[in-house]
């Protein structure tokens, strides 16, 4: 049995504006172990940003718990990589909020770069790299944080098709070999079943979870393999009627 | 530019017409500041205008001179340049701390919103007479008008510009545990560098208003005081020769920001 890394507990969370009330998510209850790569996807516009603030404790909901064990990196949909810091000074900014910014650190994270690719852009500056490059740069820069939970909002959705998919490859690739717990929000259905061990499908808002999927690809966990494997429409097809249910 | 030899005769060519472009716009630019001139000159000398009402060219260098003679044109000149550099400094660091107050405090913001909305709209020169009363007849008076004429547009502006801080960025920083503080130094302010500059141009043509306008209510000395006094005794010559010494001026003063422009954007993006 492995150790639940977050969880919520029967959450609820009320949006307040002059005009009125919104409830966002009610009743919603679901947990993540570590090392689980969990997918969440629902129809649009039923609060799957407001899930990872949640889950991020940048919001408190009010009524339930969340429970979070350790440090979360969040992953937002652009790459918000600064523009007037290097590479490399943006992948000290989580460590010096911390005010973790140690020469080990700072070892790590340079080690991080060199191993995924990223280490002969170190001096230069975000406009100077491709999108594919900026995101993983985005990445990294969460990771040198070493964070326990990875929070990945929609990390791919401002991407150009090809560009999306080498990504993901990416991305899927850093955080299996870090070893790393995710948790990923998202719309798009294929994107979740070639990246996930477990989907949760939501249901519109009040969001609460509808079916919960754990993806049986054995030992597949490359995002290409998964989606020319004979499973990949099946579950696809699944998920499209449940999240259209 | 090195390989100039590597490159193909089109982009050669490309490279030729577009320096002639620049060479053209130069030679036009300063042909059409000397065309005036000397149309300014030719037309007093063959009595088209009444140099007493255009003065002219040669007469307002004339004027300049004995000014310089006197010992009196850097006295002047100075006098401005010191009240407008005094006031456009007090009214930038008063105004981007008055603009960081209001981004830190959402209640202040509010609070205060519209009473710098109607100080904005309110014309600085209705409060002369109460200036001349508060701070006497120096240098002090046009400062304070210097001042009070830039600073509400330095705090507009600069407030604008911190509250434009990518909300993206403030969620990442915010997630990473961030305190305001640390989003503010870290995300806020070099964020709004590029408004930085471009408020400090308007801040500057700001400036040289309100020391103006300052030197026109109440002076001693100064190009204000010049234009004001050549103009109540009939010097025009007296009038157009402190504006020309004004419009080089402010021109410097402008063209010097654009350089600080350029170096501290090129320390920004390498």
């Amino acid at each position: 049995m492995k150790d639940t890394i977050l969880s919520f507990e029967d959450v609820k969370l009320i949006y307040h504006t002059v005009r009125g009330e919104t409830v966002a998510t009610e009743g919603l209850t679901f947990s993540v172990e570590e090392g689980e790569f969990v997918a969440i996807i629902g129809p649009s516009g039923c609060g799957k940003s407001t899930l990872l603030s949640l889950a991020a404790g940048l919001l408190t909901p009010s009524e339930g718990t969340v429970v979070r064990r350790g440090s979360v990196g969040y992953m937002l949909q652009r790459d918000e990589l600064f523009p007037w810091r290097t590479i490399e000074k943006n992948l000290f900014l989580p460590l010096e909020v911390k005010k973790k910014l140690t020469p080990d650190a700072k070892r790590r994270a340079r080690a991080l770069a060199e191993k995924y690719g990223l280490g002969d852009f170190l001096q230069s500056y975000p406009a100077q790299l491709s999108g594919g490059m900026r995101q993983r740069a985005a990445l990294i820069r969460t990771l040198a944080a070493e964070p326990d939970v990875l929070l990945l909002d929609e990390p791919f959705s401002a991407l150009d098709y090809q560009t999306r998919l080498n990504v993901t490859q990416d991305v899927s690739e850093i955080i299996r070999s870090e070893g790393k717990t995710a948790l990923l929000i998202t719309h798009d259905i294929s994107e979740a079943i070639s990246l996930a061990d477990r989907v949760i499908v939501l249901t519109g808002r009040p969001a609460r979870v509808a079916h919960v999927h754990t993806l049986d690809f054995g030992a597949v966990t490359d995002p290409l393999r998964r989606r020319e494997n004979g499973q990949f429409s099946g579950w696809f097809e699944l998920l499209w009627k449940e999240l259209n249910a | 530019m090195k390989h100039t030899e590597t490159f193909s005769a089109e982009h050669r060519a490309f490279l030729k017409k577009r320096r002639l472009r620049l060479a053209l716009v130069w030679t036009l630019r300063i042909g059409l500041l000397l065309g005036l001139l000397i149309l300014w000159e030719l037309s007093t000398r063959l009595g088209w205008a009444d140099p007493f009402l255009t003065s002219s060219p040669s007469r307002i260098a004339q004027t300049i001179a004995s000014l310089y003679e006197e010992g009196t044109l850097f006295y002047h000149i100075g006098t401005t340049l010191w009240e407008t550099a005094v006031g456009f400094a007090a009214a930038t660091v008063l105004g981007c701390t008055v603009a960081l107050a209001l981004w830190w405090s959402d209640l202040l913001h509010r609070v205060l919103e519209p009473y710098i909305v109607v100080l904005n709209a309110l014309p600085k020169i209705a409060l002369g007479p109460l200036i001349i009363i508060w701070f006497g007849t120096g240098s002090e008076a046009i400062v304070f008008m210097t001042v009070i004429v830039g600073l509400i547009v330095v705090i507009m502006h600069m407030l604008t510009a911190f509250l434009a801080a990518d909300p993206g960025k403030v969620l990442l920083l915010r997630s990473m545990g961030a305190s305001k503080f640390q989003i503010l130094k870290k995300l806020v302010i070099p964020s709004s560098l590029a408004s930085f500059i471009s408020m400090l141009k308007v801040a500057v043509g700001m400036s040289w208003i309100g020391s103006i306008m300052g030197e026109y209510i109440v002076s001693r000395a100064g190009l204000g005081y010049l234009i004001v006094y050549g103009g109540q005794v009939f010097k025009l010559d007296l009038v157009l020769s402190a504006t020309c010494i004004l419009a080089l001026l402010a021109a410097v003063m402008y063209f010097l920001i654009a350089l600080l422009e350029k170096l501290l954007v090129k320390n920004a993006e390498s």
